[in-house]
């Protein structure tokens, strides 16, 4: 699927002084895809979705769109567009005058200008708010103005810094949704940061999860929840036990965990009900906790109790050895 | 209960209420009455007459000296402006650290540890026919005569003020910038304005509070100025400030007093229309 318009990092390092925040990534981004760059904060991430969009100089290595190094380009002339963690809506201009201002910038004419605003504004559903201030809309409203600033620019890649955590847990669920759809729509690629695992399950196509400057492990979303190749990436993206068996660590599915008769044995330490699923936890002889995902009802057939033995059992085949 | 809050309220608000009262309504109040008195060359008589109004009204020397003033104001103003805008511009964009951008800002302030007029009179010596200015000139073989417009005219009393007034201007220009988030100049550039571009479009409307509130200080401190035109001057040139000082130092205190009110009038006009531009409000 990969051709000329792929977006590729190069041994791309970033290093501030003797601290290096990228260390020698290397990715291509699959032209119209949805990609999440995942990882916990001072990662890499933001840093490197800044030297992709111009706002960070690139210590080693480069950036190609298009077949085109754009490392050394302005920010403007990339092909990219970034949508900011705070929005940075200009609070002097109107939703208009925001989401035209690149246009104003290239010296476009104020009819044309309007024009295309005023198309970027329904495609978010924002026209009703064209001649408000930035400082009159909610968060969200502020939001979909600068995704319509962003996308005004006719970018190649969308760059989006953060773009939930400003929004309230419900606000966050309905706004995905739509980056979803709007990215689908216009069929460019999405590069999005986030350190929410949730988010980038539910919105990408693909996923890089990022570590210590590092890529961890990069691929398609349900590839790298199933099959996450290290520890680190097992803990971060959540619904896994790391347990060590014969001498070498392996991930197991916490909804793949079976209560038998046979098994590790272990002592729960607590019981959580949570709707669909029963959470249980338990601690093995060897001292590590490991998390069952129990459907309701199977649990309830048989309850447990904080305290109890029991024994924990799997399928062979999902035991998911990691590297050391 | 609901009466005892009333009182209470009003009794907090009252050492100021009576502080306000006290020196700044009745001085006003006196110096509207005063200006309706009639006054001879050796006494000043209550009435109510127009006689001062009509007077100063009827002068030529007034519209000279207002057009004086204004143009002092003006030109002091669009300097005052340009370097403040420019330092303040510096300071909050191009220094990184906030510890070397206090300290800079600290170094801007030195010379107004020292009085208004010693800053003055420093400049005296230096522009003088023979002073610093002059000689150097002269021995770089720039000029072959003392140049005699570097002091007592109009150029050493706009200097002076210049020097004097702008760090009015930089500190509520700098207050303003500090305030104007980085991010709002990366999403500039990263919308293709140029440093140019993101200064007239971004930078400077999100400034004018901070200009407005710089421009308001230097316009009123330069429009009721008298010593700095009588100094700088060697009393050859006029402004407001030194007719009504003038007439002080007659005794003519109506006659002074008239044009005092005619002046505060003409301040309060001047910063009511810029107060319809900008909505400094939210600088307070």
């Amino acid at each position: 699927m990969s051709s000329a318009l792929d977006l590729e990092l190069v041994n791309l390092t970033k290093r501030y002084g003797d601290t290096v925040a990228v260390d020698k990534i290397n990715y291509r981004f699959k032209n119209g895809t949805y990609v999440c760059l995942l990882g916990p904060s001072g990662c890499g991430k933001s840093t490197t979705l800044r030297m992709i969009a111009g706002h960070e100089t690139v210590s080693d290595g480069s950036i190609t769109l298009d077949g085109f190094d754009i490392s050394h380009l302005p920010p403007a002339k990339r092909g990219t567009a970034m949508m900011f963690q705070s929005y940075a809506l200009f609070p002097h201009l109107n939703v208009r005058d925001n989401v035209s201002f690149s246009l104003k910038m290239k010296g476009i004419d104020k009819a044309e200008r309007h024009k295309a605003a005023q198309e970027m504004l329904e495609l978010v559903h924002m026209t009703d708010f064209a001649d408000r201030l930035p400082a009159q809309l909610s968060g969200g409203q502020q939001q979909r103005v600068a995704l319509a600033r962003a996308l005004v620019t006719k970018p190649r890649v969308l760059l989006l810094d953060e773009p939930l955590s400003a929004l309230d847990p419900f606000l966050r669920i309905k706004v995905r949704a739509e980056l979803k759809r709007l990215q689908r729509e216009l069929g460019i690629t999405f590069l999005h940061v986030t350190h929410g695992q949730d988010e980038a399950l539910a919105l990408a196509d693909e996923i890089v999860v990022m570590n210590n400057s590092v890529i961890e492990q990069a691929g398609a979303a349900r590839d790298v929840w199933n099959a996450p190749k290290t520890e680190f990436v097992a803990r971060f993206m959540g619904g896994h036990n790391v347990i060590s068996l014969d001498g070498s660590k392996v991930a197991l599915r916490a909804d793949e965990v079976l209560l038998g008769d046979a098994g590790l044995s272990a002592t729960v330490t607590s019981v959580e009900y949570q709707g669909a699923h029963v959470a249980m936890t338990s601690m093995t002889e060897a001292g590590e906790e490991v998390l069952a995902l129990v459907p309701e009802s199977t649990f309830f057939s048989n309850p447990k109790n904080p305290g109890d033995a029991v024994s924990l059992s799997w399928d062979e085949g999902r035991l998911h050895r990691l590297q050391a | 209960m609901l009466k005892n809050r009333h009182i209470q309220g009003w009794l907090q608000a009252s050492p100021l209420t009576l502080v306000l009262l006290g020196f700044l309504i009745l001085p006003i109040i006196t110096i509207v009455v005063v200006s309706f008195w009639q006054a001879t060359e050796f006494s000043i008589i209550p009435a109510f007459s127009f006689e001062n109004y009509e007077f100063l009204f009827g002068s030529p020397v007034t519209y000279k000296v207002f057009f004086a003033t204004f143009k002092y104001a003006f030109i002091t103003w669009a300097m005052t402006l340009a370097i403040g805008f420019t330092v303040a511009y510096y300071l909050a964009f191009h220094i990184r650290s906030q510890t070397l951008q206090i300290a800079l800002f600290l170094l801007c302030t030195i010379p107004f540890w020292t009085s208004n007029i010693i800053r003055m009179i420093s400049w005296i010596p230096f522009l003088g026919r023979n002073g610093i200015a002059n000689s150097a000139l002269q021995s770089w073989g720039i000029i072959d005569q003392p140049l005699e417009w570097l002091l007592y005219s109009d150029f050493s009393v706009i200097l002076a003020f210049v020097h004097l007034y702008t760090l009015f201007m930089v500190v509520p220009i700098f207050n303003t910038m500090t305030r104007i988030d980085h991010s709002l100049i990366e999403a500039a550039r990263d919308n293709g304005a140029s440093g140019f571009q993101t200064l007239v479009h971004v930078i400077l409307p999100l400034t004018k509070p901070g200009i407005m509130i710089g421009t308001i200080f230097v316009l009123t401190l330069v429009m009721g100025d008298f010593i700095t035109v009588r100094f700088m001057s060697g009393s050859q040139k006029a402004n407001v400030g030194r007719l009504i000082s003038n007439d002080i130092s007659l005794l003519q205190y109506p006659s002074a007093a008239a044009t005092a009110v005619i002046l505060l009038i003409t301040v309060l006009i001047v910063i009511g229309i810029l107060l319809r531009f900008v909505d400094i409000r939210k600088e307070l």
